[in-house]
């Protein structure tokens, strides 16, 4: 016969059992989903691209090689893929801009919202939402409507007589970024507020009491204690920035192309799906290093203020 | 019911399947953005009392990659004359041979027997056109019909000409420019090509497809474009004028086919043989302003295209046009890398 303890360690294990039965569905499921598609990516990049689109069943390294290399059009030659590096680094460096940009108008904007009474405090964060409600096509295209040619902007002032002429911003690297600040800002508003609302103001108190300087309150009370904050918007930010797509091209005028563009252009015009997979891959590993290494740091850092 | 009621019911039943009702049902069209006729959608509906529906693709690339994943639930597609070829080679469409149905007899001897779809044996003509220049005489009022206002921009121009980013269009253009032939893979041509692109690139504003809006606002000043669009936007700004250029110029067609996975089969060829009716022709190129193929279409016109230099192309640029085709494989590779340093 068994002893109270046996039965109790049986239930256990049947209810451990169970609950991993009942959630093998969705963690299949959730397997399957994430790891399947990437799969097919990966798999795509080393076959040979198929004369209209498509891949054929034939292994490849060609299109990993282009990534990085590429065979001159007219003489032969092999060397590093100019385009594509150019490409690239114009896709970072506006990601990297952005992110700049949204901080340095988040984290005011967050501590506005966070030195607010309390009630006031939801009507703030309910108006940082609202730009979520439309679709980003059309938000991007009323940020067209501002400062194109005869747009508001340029209206007014050309009626306060400040220029005699328009002046040119649509389609400027200018337009791209006012663009993208403004529709990744409430990414990088969100989480600084939350970090922010749970700071102590007490503390910025006690700093002022000990003769700091605002500075000082800032660098060395605040700045460190909404820290994760920052790194969630931060994060938040520059990984859809990477990517961007339509706000490049709609107010930047599609001449100069981004990541997205380019691997656009290989599923479509370009025919060459094994490249456009061996990019959209090599971005992944672009964003997971520079995830790696900023989560990395900051974490070291932050262990200092405990 | 007695024995010799049921049979009879049984076989008018058969018949009603077979004959009478196979026009009854659902439609499902799958085609580019702005392009089919509501009006002329209703009049097919109301007439054989079909249900249709309308879907939208961006280009023919996309259309493509859709329908050969398979399981779209469309009956038909209107893809251009360079991708038809493909379509039929990748057995993605069936044999409906509209040139045997009952309205063939108004296509225009021209479009009857066209090379990417010898005999019509799959496709019907939708719509056609040519790809020029569109220049606003605002802002210039010297000659424009040449291409050397997109690759070698006047003063006047200079930061307000777009092109239309569409790869195999510009690639084209730039060949007839340097004085090539389409689809040529001859080095020295194609190395003057890319220079050619290279050099003109600051001058253009921006590389969009939104020219009917941005010419109508002055964004643009000039941009390369088709021919229905140039018309739109002549009518928003007479200003606007839409140029055939002398080096050559390519010429397009859509073309309705019959998926290999349709449906509704019996009614997509209905639907074939209804858009080859001259008046139901002339109601789709009221609505997307482009020529159709259907002789005696014209007295159903509206009256602003009859002589719309846009879509009545001039005798003396006649023969500079030519139909664009689907280059070698190994061919658009380069263009691809050209296009691909063009836009770095």
């Amino acid at each position: 016969m068994a002893t109270a303890e046996e039965v109790a360690k049986a239930a256990e294990r049947r209810d451990v059992r169970d609950r991993w039965l009942l959630s093998a569905p969705a963690l299949l499921v959730i397997f399957l989903a994430a790891t399947g598609p990437l799969l097919i990516v990966l798999i795509y990049s080393f076959l040979t691209p198929g004369p209209y689109g498509d891949v054929k069943w034939q292994f490849s390294p060609d299109a990993w090689l282009s990534v990085f290399m590429e065979r001159d059009i007219f003489d032969d030659t092999l060397s590093l893929a100019a385009a594509h590096v150019t490409i690239f680094w114009r896709s970072i460096k506006l990601a990297v801009v952005t992110t700049i940009a949204t901080l340095a108008l988040g984290f005011p904007t967050a501590y506005f919202m966070a030195t607010r009474s309390e009630k006031t405090r939801d009507l703030w964060l309910f108006l940082i939402t609202i730009p979520f409600w439309t679709n980003l096509l059309i938000r991007t295209f009323a940020v067209l409507q501002i400062i194109r040619n005869e747009g508001i902007i340029n209206t007014i002032l050309i009626k306060l007589g400040i220029v005699s002429a328009p002046v040119q911003i649509l389609y400027t690297d200018t337009a791209i970024l006012i663009g993208m600040a403004y529709v990744y800002l409430p990414l990088m508003v969100l989480p600084i507020y939350a970090s922010m609302e749970k700071l102590d103001f007490r503390l910025v108190e006690a700093g002022y009491d000990l003769y700091a300087t605002r500075f000082k309150v800032l660098r060395k009370i605040i700045f460190p204690l909404v820290k994760p904050g920052v790194i969630a918007g931060s994060i938040l930010v520059f990984i859809p920035a990477l990517g961007a797509y339509v706000t490049p091209s709609v107010l930047g005028g599609g001449k100069n192309m981004m990541l997205s563009n380019l691997i656009e252009l290989q599923f479509g015009q370009g025919r060459n799906w094994p490249l456009g997979s061996a990019l959209s891959i090599t971005v992944m590993i672009i964003v997971m290093v520079a995830l790696l290494a900023y989560v990395r740091n900051a974490g070291k850092s932050g262990v200092r203020h405990g | 019911m007695n024995w010799k009621t049921m049979t009879a019911a049984m076989g008018l039943a058969l018949l009603a399947t077979t004959g009478l009702a196979r026009a009854d049902g659902e439609l499902n069209i799958y085609n580019w953005g702005n392009y089919t006729s509501p009006d002329v959608i209703k009049k097919f509906e109301a007439k054989y009392n079909v249900k249709v529906t309308i879907t939208d693709y961006d280009s023919n690339d996309t259309a493509l990659a859709k329908v050969r994943q398979g399981g779209t639930g469309f009956d038909i597609a209107v893809p251009s004359q360079t991708y038809v070829p493909i379509w039929i080679k990748e057995g993605l469409v069936q044999e409906t041979d509209p040139g045997k149905m009952e309205n063939f007899k108004n296509v225009a001897p021209e479009w009857a027997n066209p090379e990417f779809d010898p005999g019509r044996k799959y496709s019907v003509p939708w719509a056609w056109g040519t790809i020029g220049v569109v220049v606003n005489t605002d802002a210039y009022k010297g000659p424009a019909d040449s291409w050397g206002i997109i690759f070698d921009t006047p003063d006047e121009l200079k930061g307000k000409t777009n092109v239309v980013p569409e790869m195999n269009d510009v690639i084209f253009a730039a060949i007839k420019y340097v004085g090539g032939q389409q689809c040529t893979d001859d080095k020295t041509v194609l190395k003057k090509v890319r220079d050619t692109l290279v050099a003109a690139k600051p001058n253009w504003i921006a590389m969009e497809y939104n020219t009917i809006e941005k010419m109508g606002a002055g964004d643009f000043k000039a941009t390369s474009d088709w021919n229905g669009s140039a018309l739109r936007q002549r009518l928003a700004n007479p200003a606007i004028h839409y140029n055939y250029p002398k080096e050559g110029y390519g010429l397009w067609s859509d073309n309705v086919v019959v998926l290999k996975e349709a449906k509704n089969v019996e009614n997509a060829k209905l639907f074939q043989n209804f858009i080859m009716d001259p008046e139901n022709a002339a109601g789709l190129s009221a609505f997307h302003r482009y020529a159709n193929a259907i002789t005696g279409s014209d007295k159903y016109m509206p009256a602003d295209m009859k002589d719309a230099p846009e879509v009545v192309i001039p005798e003396a640029a006649k023969a500079k046009g030519e139909f664009q085709k689907m280059c070698a494989p190994e061919t658009q590779d380069i263009y691809t890398k050209i296009w691909t340093e063009l836009q770095k």
